[in-house]
C-alpha cells in the first residue's frame, strides 16, 4: 500500500504524450513563467519565494536553492554575460530520477530553467546531459525545439522583450563531470577536471563568467513553487527539508522503482510500502540510503527519516535519495569492492590522494573479497580513507570513496574480519566470473 | 582525409551555441564517432584539430578522457553491460557471462567474426530496471538470461 500524500513531481508522466507542449499546456504548463513576464515580477521577489519555500538542491549536496541563486552578482556592477548550467549528468550509482523528467516531462524542466534564468538574470542556459541518455536527450531536444517554435525560448519570450537561450550539450561517460566545476570544464570542451574553489561559480564559472549550476529535479520544482507558493511547498517534507523528492529504490527489493515521496519519510516506508519489501521473502542486511557515495547502513537503521538531518544523524547522507538494498545473502565486502572499483575508474587523476587512494581502496577490498586479505586490512582501509578526506582534494570524489569505506568498517567490521580469517568470502560468490570481469580497463 | 561537408556545416551551426568555438569539441567528437565508423580515429582527431585550430594532441587529450570515445574500431554491434552496484545486485555477472557466451566475444574484446564488441560500463542510470545493457546506443533493461539470448540472437 502506497501511503496517501500529495504528489506533484510525477503527476504528468503517465499522461499520453506527456513530453509534448500540447500536453504540458493542457496541465497548466508555462503559466508560472508567463505570469512572471507579464507582471514583470522583480528577480529578487522570485528568489525570495524560492528561499521561503526552503527548496534544497536535489543533486546530492542539498544546498538551499534560493540562497545559491542570490550569490549571483548585481548586473549593474558586473555587466559580464552570465549563465545557468543545468546538471543533467545523472551518474551517481543508484540514481535514475532526472532521466524520467528529461524523457517524460521535458517542458516542466524548460519552464524551471526559464524561471531560474529570470531569477539569476542569465542570458543563456546550457543543459549538460550525460552522453548515454540518448532517448532522454532526444526528447528534451525535441521539446526545446517545440518551445522555441512557440516563442517560449529564444528572443522576445512570450512577447515580453526578454531574451533567453537554452542550449543542449552532451557528456561522454565521465562521472566527474557531474561535479559542478568538472561539468563547466567539460562544457568548455576540455577534460572534466574539477577546479579549485574559490573562486566559486557565481563569480567565475563558465568561460570565467558568473554561473549558477543546478540539478534537473531542483529546477523542475520551481514552476510548482511559483504557481502554488512557498507555503504550499512547506506542507510537504520537514522544516529543514521541505517538499517531495524522487526516491529511486533498487537492488534486492520486490518492486524497484522511482517513487515520489515527502522528505522525512522513514526509509522503511519506502522499502516496505512502495517497493514491496526485500525480495524473495528474505531479510534486510544493509542499504545505501542515497547513492553509492553515502555510507552503507545496517538493517537496524531502516527507520531513519529520508531527509538531510535524519540521515546525517544516522551517520550517512541523503545524497540523491537513491536507496540500494542488500538482502541477507549479499556480501558487503563485495558491494564495497564494486563501489571502490567505480571510484578508482572515475577519479580524474588530478589529486594524488584521490588518484592513488581510490586505487588502493579498490585493490584492498578486492583482495579481502578474494580471500587474500589480512586482518590488518580493515584498519588500513579506514586509515587510508582518513588520508583522502574530508577537504584534502580539489573536489569531493575522494570523499565519495572515503565515506562508504568508513561506513563499512563501522558497521560491518565483523564480516570484513571473517573474510580475512577464513581466507575467502563467507558467502558463496563465483570468483571465476570476477576474474573474467577484470581486464585492464581503458579510459579515464 | 577531410571532414565530410555535411558535418562541417553542422559543426559551424553548433559552434554558434557557445561564446568560444572550442566548447563544441565534445559534441563534434560524438557526431564523428556516430557517422564515421564508430570510433575516433587518429585521422578524425587531426581533422578536428584543424577545424578547431588546435594541436591534435589537445584533441586526443580531451577524447581520451571520456570513456564513451573509442580509440579503436569496434565490432559491428557494441554491447555495453553495466556492472555497477545496482546491476550487480540484480545479477549483472550472470548477464555478462551470457552476453559473452552468445556473442563469442570476451570482455573488452571483439568476436573473431567481427560482429560483436562486449564491454563493461559503470552506472548508466537504469538502476531501478537493472540489470541492463546498452546495445548500439539503445538501453535494454530488466534483462534475464532468456531476454539476452533473444535480443542478441535476433540481430541480423
Amino acid at each position: 500500500m502506497i501511503p496517501a500524500g500529495e504528489t506533484y513531481l510525477l503527476n504528468r508522466v503517465e499522461n499520453q504524450g506527456s513530453e509534448t507542449l500540447a500536453s504540458y499546456r493542457e496541465h497548466g504548463g508555462y503559466i508560472a513563467i508567463e505570469k512572471i513576464l507579464e507582471e514583470n515580477t522583480p528577480f529578487d521577489q522570485v528568489i525570495e519565494e524560492i528561499k521561503d519555500s526552503g527548496l534544497r538542491g536535489r543533486g546530492g549536496a542539498g544546498f538551499p536553492t534560493g540562497l545559491k541563486f542570490s550569490f549571483m552578482p548585481d548586473p549593474e556592477k558586473d555587466p559580464r554575460p552570465r549563465y545557468l548550467a543545468v546538471n543533467a549528468d545523472e551518474s551517481e550509482p543508484g540514481t535514475c530520477k532526472d532521466r524520467i523528467l528529461l524523457r517524460e516531462d521535458p517542458h516542466g524542466l524548460i519552464e524551471g530553467i526559464l524561471i531560474a534564468c529570470r531569477a539569476i538574470r542569465a542570458d543563456a542556459a546550457y543543459v549538460y546531459v550525460r552522453g548515454e541518455y540518448r532517448k532522454e536527450y532526444d526528447n528534451f531536444f525535441a521539446a526545446l525545439a517545440e518551445a522555441r517554435e512557440a516563442g517560449l525560448v529564444g528572443k522576445n519570450i512570450a512577447g515580453s522583450g526578454w531574451d533567453c537561450e537554452i542550449w543542449t550539450h552532451k557528456g561522454a561517460g565521465a562521472y566527474i563531470c557531474g561535479e559542478e566545476t568538472g561539468l563547466m570544464e567539460s562544457l568548455e570542451g576540455k577534460r572534466g577536471h574539477p577546479r579549485p574553489k574559490p573562486p566559486f561559480p557565481a563569480g567565475f564559472g563558465l568561460w570565467g563568467k558568473p554561473t549558477t549550476v543546478s540539478n534537473v529535479e531542483t529546477l523542475f520544482n520551481l514552476p510548482f513553487i511559483l504557481n502554488r507558493g512557498a507555503r504550499w511547498f512547506r506542507t510537504m517534507g520537514t522544516e529543514n527539508s521541505p517538499g517531495n523528492i524522487l526516491c529511486g529504490i533498487s537492488g534486492h527489493v520486490e518492486r524497484p522503482g522511482v517513487y515520489e515521496v515527502p522528505l522525512g519519510i522513514p526509509a522503511r516506508t519506502v522499502l516496505e510500502e512502495y517497493a514491496g519489501g526485500v525480495w524473495k521473502g528474505r531479510k534486510l542486511k544493509a542499504f545505501f540510503p542515497g547513492g553509492s557515495s553515502t555510507g552503507l547502513l545496517p538493517a537496524a537503521s531502516i527507520d531513519v527519516p529520508m531527509d538531510h538531518d535524519g540521515l546525517k544523524e544516522a551517520g550517512s547522507m541523503l545524497g540523491t535519495g537513491a536507496i540500494m538494498v542488500l538482502d541477507e545473502t549479499a556480501c558487503t565486502v563485495r558491494a564495497m569492492e564494486v563501489v571502490a572499483r567505480f571510484y578508482d575508474h572515475e577519479s580524474c587523476g588530478q589529486c594524488s590522494q584521490c588518484r592513488e587512494g581510490t586505487q588502493w581502496l579498490y585493490q584492498i577490498f578486492k583482495r579481502l573479497e578474494n580471500g587474500q586479505g589480512k586482518v590488518e586490512d580493515v584498519e588500513l582501509l579506514d586509515s587510508l580513507a582518513h588520508g583522502m578526506a574530508p577537504g584534502k582534494t580539489i573536489c569531493a570524489l575522494a570523499d565519495a570513496a572515503a565515506i562508504p569505506t568508513h561506513a563499512i568498517v563501522r558497521h560491518f567490521k565483523d564480516e570484513m574480519m571473517e573474510h580475512a580469517n577464513l581466507g575467502r568470502c563467507p558467502l558463496s560468490h563465483d570468483h571465476q566470473l570476477d576474474e573474467q570481469r577484470e581486464p585492464a580497463e581503458a579510459g579515464a | 582525409m577531410a571532414l565530410p561537408q555535411e558535418l562541417v556545416t553542422e559543426f559551424n551551426e553548433l559552434c554558434t551555441h557557445y561564446p568560444e568555438k572550442r566548447a563544441a569539441l565534445i559534441m563534434t567528437l560524438h557526431r564523428c564517432q556516430e557517422e564515421l565508423g564508430g570510433w575516433v580515429s587518429p585521422e578524425i582527431m587531426e581533422d578536428l584539430a584543424a577545424y578547431f585550430e588546435m594541436e591534435p594532441v589537445e584533441v586526443y587529450g580531451v577524447a581520451s578522457f571520456y570513456p564513451m570515445f573509442r580509440m579503436s574500431p569496434p565490432g559491428e554491434h557494441v554491447v555495453s553491460v553495466c556492472h555497477n552496484i545496482a546491476c550487480e545486485l540484480r545479477g549483472a555477472p550472470e548477464i555478462l557471462k551470457k552476453v559473452c557466451e552468445v556473442t563469442g566475444a570476451s570482455v573488452h574484446g571483439t568476436s573473431s567474426d567481427g560482429r560483436f564488441t562486449v564491454e563493461t560500463v559503470e552506472c548508466q542510470g537504469a538502476c531501478t530496471t537493472a540489470p541492463m545493457f546498452d546495445l548500439d546506443g539503445v538501453y535494454h533493461e530488466e534483462l534475464t538470461l532468456e531476454s539476452v539470448e533473444k535480443i542478441l540472437g535476433g540481430l541480423s
